[in-house]
């Protein structure tokens, strides 16, 4: 033993024996525990130096701004959503009332939860910036090839980030949009359907879905997109940048400028500009949430992020016959001449004006999928029935978001962990008693033959209680329901048992 | 084939050059204060960043108290036989995070010597074990480390450093009724912690 500490003590010694100045000593302990020789060191400081030395052909410009502003983006969605993990829980029993409880209650909640849901939609535009600005520059020419293949799977990434988010709240839009996205993998042949129910986790939506999503959208996907992020950076500063469209591509007469401090001074404003606006959408818009999702809602309208607007209208033109030419065929050919880009435009020319065809291609695409958009929300405008229900919608998202936060009851029924006061207790034996289980349920859920009277006492006030209980409405009587024919005592009890069953 | 990537990336190397010269030349230049101002800058945004985040963190540490609530223990009429303590459950709700619970304490229901009702924690107020009442030794005993209170509540002896805790109680409609409240260990003053 003695013999084994006395050979790690010399190899110790003999890795700082060549330099032994006052100021290697220093170093001495952190170096022999992590093998940094004064080398190493120095060299991983140059590169750290060289991360700000990086030579821009043409100079610092605000058109180069979008690449670093998605980098703050990912750090801020990064950052918000470790702290809305904090408190979510990922189930259909209570991913609800949890983000209800960020929303609702929290400190600084709604506030850091908008922050997070208006994040992912700017990831999207100053995606679109980015992307434009590359394909307009010219920028994915030549030894950028790569930097562009990483940046299709990044676009890939981002794009299933917020499709796998959109599903945490499990509110009516979220569970139906989602409803949606996943029964569109239905259109793939033969692998959609076994597909489909991979990511729901069965046929049917529920809280396994939910699992899944969650997965994905704090494991799976965030790790993929650190990868890619890497590689696109990697892959970007060994291309180098290729700076601002050249009068003529043969000789490019630029002068350059180095990275820092114009291009970091002018990439930290747009960060600013970009904090500063999401900061004051989240402060006086924030996110709503709507009510918790309720799958046997036949009534509900529901809509897909902004975003994915244009692609949801080009979904309705599509007769089921030709269905999978629309849904699959003309979608992945686009998607194959985005990310083939570099290889079908072969030519050096960067100047967008030299290059109408695929400039003219892009823009099409662009306004097309504006135009989708249009039409999309004038038909939504238009059509009354649909306008009406999304009115409604929209006014039932604000009644819950008024509603105060509502604790959920632990246990597996809401009766399990209620606190009934002794009236309510008494109430609750004359509920049995009077054989009101029988068709509302032991937990007062509800069963086919009648509804839950969960919030009963919410939605009537007592003397309405009364007066229904003892002469039933005419709907309620075609339902099956009978007049409540008791003692005076006994129904004052029972509407304090109901009252209490929120 | 001319590369002008070559003639660009030669360019690049000898800006480096000119900006090392530079550097070494002015220890406190005008790159060094757009540095220092660009430092604060991201220091000062990231510490106005966190306020929300610590604040969105510390939540459950600085929520409010809960209300006063009064639960009821029993009828008085069907108290009017208690000489020595008796023990009665009580159901607490409380708050865990988003989830409502409903816990069941026990309180002991005793009477003074007036004759009036009033109701004692079965915590003890050493380290919180559950105090159990001998009825043919006529006192409180705590089965941890034998602390020791008379019918009343009051301390005989053993580790505690106070009597049992009493709680605030009032008859209401005929109801004795409680206000149930937790206090604070090996303290020899009754403290409220929630």
């Amino acid at each position: 033993m003695n013999g084994r500490q006395t050979r790690i003590r010399s190899a110790g010694q003999a890795a700082i024996a060549p330099d032994t100045t006052a100021q290697e000593s220093r170093h001495r302990w952190l170096d022999r525990r992590s093998g940094m020789s004064d080398r190493r060191r120095r060299a991983l400081s140059s590169s750290l130096r060289a991360v700000f030395r990086e030579a821009i052909p043409g100079g610092a410009s605000m058109a180069y701004v979008f690449g670093s502003g998605l980098l703050y983006l990912c750090l801020s969605q990064v950052v918000t959503g470790m702290f809305l993990a904090l408190y979510y829980v990922p189930s259909a029993d209570h991913a609800h009332t949890t983000v209800a409880y960020i929303t609702k209650e929290v400190q600084s909640g709604s506030f850091i939860r908008s922050l997070h849901a208006y994040g992912s939609s700017a990831i999207v535009i100053v995606l679109l910036l980015h992307v434009s600005q590359t394909f307009l520059y010219g920028a994915y020419k030549g030894r950028r090839k790569l930097v562009w293949l990483a940046g299709c799977v990044l676009f890939a990434l981002m794009l299933g980030m917020s499709f796998t988010g959109y599903l945490l709240p499990w509110d009516q839009k979220a569970y139906f949009a989602t409803t949606v996205g996943t029964n569109l993998l239905t259109y793939i042949p033969v692998l959609g359907g076994p597909l489909k129910s991979l990511l729901r986790g069965g046929t049917e939506m529920g809280t396994l879905t939910l699992s899944r999503f969650f997965v994905l959208h704090v494991f799976l996907l965030p790790a993929l997109l650190l990868a890619f992020i890497a590689a696109h950076i990697f892959l970007f500063r060994r291309a180098g940048p290729a700076g601002a469209i050249p009068r003529d591509p043969e000789t490019p007469e630029q002068s350059t400028e180095l990275f820092y401090p114009r291009q970091v001074l002018v990439d930290f404003v747009f960060a600013l500009l970009i904090i500063a606006g999401l900061g004051v959408l989240a402060h006086y818009s924030p996110v709503a949430l709507g009510p918790k999702a309720s799958p046997s809602d036949t009534q509900y309208v529901p809509r897909p992020e902004w975003y994915y607007i244009p692609v949801f209208q080009w979904l309705k033109y599509w007769e089921s016959g030709f269905a999978i030419v629309g849904v699959l065929v003309i979608p992945a050919f686009v998607a194959l001449l985005f990310v083939g880009l570099p290889f079908l435009d072969l030519r050096p020319e960067r100047r967008p004006w030299k290059r109408p065809l695929s400039v003219s291609i892009y823009g099409f695409i662009f306004i097309g999928l504006g135009a989708l958009g249009g039409i999309s929300h004038r038909n939504d405008l238009r059509n009354p029935v649909i306008a009406g229900r999304l009115a409604k919608q929209r006014a039932d998202v604000e009644a819950f978001m008024r509603r105060p936060f509502e604790p959920e009851a632990a246990g597996s029924s809401p009766l399990a962990a209620l606190f009934l006061s002794p009236a309510a207790s008494q109430g609750k034996k004359v509920f049995e008693r009077e054989r009101c289980t029988e068709c509302h349920g032991a937990d007062l859920s509800g069963t086919s033959s009648a509804p839950t009277l969960v919030g009963v006492g919410q939605k009537y006030d007592t003397g309405t209680l009364r007066s229904i209980l003892r002469q039933p409405t005419d709907a309620m009587s075609d339902g099956g329901m009978q007049p409540v024919d008791i003692k005076e005592g006994d129904l004052t009890a029972l509407i304090a048992f109901l009252e209490s069953v929120k | 084939m001319n590369h002008p990537e070559q003639t660009r990336m030669g360019r690049a190397a000898a800006v480096f050059r000119e900006d090392d010269d530079r550097l070494r030349r002015t220890p406190f230049g005008r790159r060094s204060f757009l540095g220092l101002l660009l430092g604060a800058g991201v220091a000062s945004l990231g510490a106005l960043l966190s306020v929300p985040l610590l604040r969105f963190l510390l939540h459950p540490l600085v929520k409010a108290k809960a209300q006063l609530s009064w639960k009821e223990i029993a009828n008085v009429e069907d108290l009017a036989s208690v000489t020595s303590p008796v023990k009665k459950l009580v159901q607490v709700e409380q708050r865990d995070g988003w989830r409502k619970i409903v816990l069941q304490k026990a309180v002991y229901v005793c009477r003074d010597k007036r004759g009036q009702l009033f109701a004692l924690s079965s915590v003890c107020p050493h380290l919180g074990c559950s105090i159990a009442w001998h009825d043919e030794e006529n006192r409180f005993v705590c089965p941890c480390h034998n602390g020791q209170f008379t019918a009343e509540g009051k301390l005989l002896g053993g580790p505690p450093p106070r009597g049992m805790d009493q709680l605030e109680s009032k008859v209401e409609d005929g109801k004795l009724v409680v206000h149930y409240q937790s206090f604070r260990q090996l303290v020899p003053t009754k403290e409220v912690i929630a």
